[in-house]
């Protein structure tokens, strides 16, 4: 009789523990999970605010005045080239005609590097490149907009070649639509004239209405 | 001199700064800038020529910044995007 009633006994505990057993760690998972110190990565606007406003001000402090209102007033930089020759296109062996034709790059914030021809508004290459830091101190790795401007700055003003080799190049129209490049191009021009004719003004006159 | 970071969600961080021309201070700088680029990080000095353009130089060794430069910025190292 009382060897059945341990058999009962041992039977209901075992049919309780399989009953029992998950809730409970779930239970206690979830206590150790509210009770975990989580690093707090969430997205913050206003951090990210911030963050790009000192990148601003480091920006203005190392571009010159024309590059710095080029961003202020268009959202990119112009940077000419100085190598000896304009890149060369992708898959073109032969010798280019434009060698030694004056080229330059144009610098948006998070974007492929785009190189053109000034004089012929000629779009040459894409440069994709980024500056990724992987210490991810809020969850990313991405720099402010400004920042990766200043970094693409100082890359290509100290070592233009290293840079070129580093990134991956593509024909223009790849990532950055060749029309918008186009308008920025026109845009350019139109803001390069403005801040002629406002130079070649003499101080205190006022352009006739 | 003074050491600027670029980080993402912060703008730049100023990691270290000293005289140059003190002893301690300018071990401790050359210490601060081996440990960056170790970190993978590239190094580059704003600078203005003759002329007054504004450029930077890519430094690899310490002995390589100006001795009159002011600052030194670090960012995270080129790598090929998408």
């Amino acid at each position: 009789m009382l060897l059945a009633a341990i058999a009962i006994g041992v039977v209901i505990v075992a049919l309780l523990w399989d009953l029992l057993l998950p809730p409970a760690r779930e239970a206690f998972e979830r206590f150790r999970a509210r009770r975990a110190i989580v690093p707090n990565t969430a997205y913050d606007p206003g951090r990210e605010r911030r963050a790009e406003q000192r990148a601003r001000e480091l920006l203005r402090s190392c571009v010159n005045d024309e590059e710095w209102s080029m961003y202020r007033d268009l959202g990119f930089i112009r940077v000419w080239g100085a190598m000896a020759q304009a890149p060369k296109r992708p898959g073109v062996e032969a010798q280019d005609p434009r060698t030694g034709a004056p080229y330059a790059y144009l610098v948006y914030p998070h974007k492929p590097i785009v190189a053109y021809l000034p004089q012929t508004r000629e779009l040459l290459n894409e440069y994709c490149v980024a500056f990724p830091d992987e210490t991810r101190p809020y969850g990313s790795a991405r720099l402010p907009d400004s920042d990766d401007v200043l970094a693409k700055w100082m890359a290509l003003t100290g070592d233009e070649r290293r840079l070129i080799a580093t990134a991956n190049m593509h024909l223009p129209g790849r990532q950055v639509d060749p029309k918008q490049v186009r308008r920025d191009l026109w845009r350019l021009s139109q803001w390069e004239r403005d801040r002629l004719r406002r130079a070649q003004r003499p101080e205190g006159s006022v352009p006739a209405p | 001199m003074k050491f600027l970071r670029m980080k993402p969600g912060h703008g730049e961080v100023l990691i270290a700064e000293g005289d140059v021309d003190v002893a301690a201070d300018e071990e401790r700088l050359v210490e601060e800038f081996r440990r960056q680029l170790d970190q993978g990080l590239w190094a580059a000095v704003p600078s203005r020529t003759p002329a007054g353009r504004r450029q930077a130089q890519m430094v690899k060794a310490f002995d390589e910044i100006p001795r009159d430069a002011d600052r030194v910025i670090f960012f995270p190292r080129a790598a090929g995007g998408a």
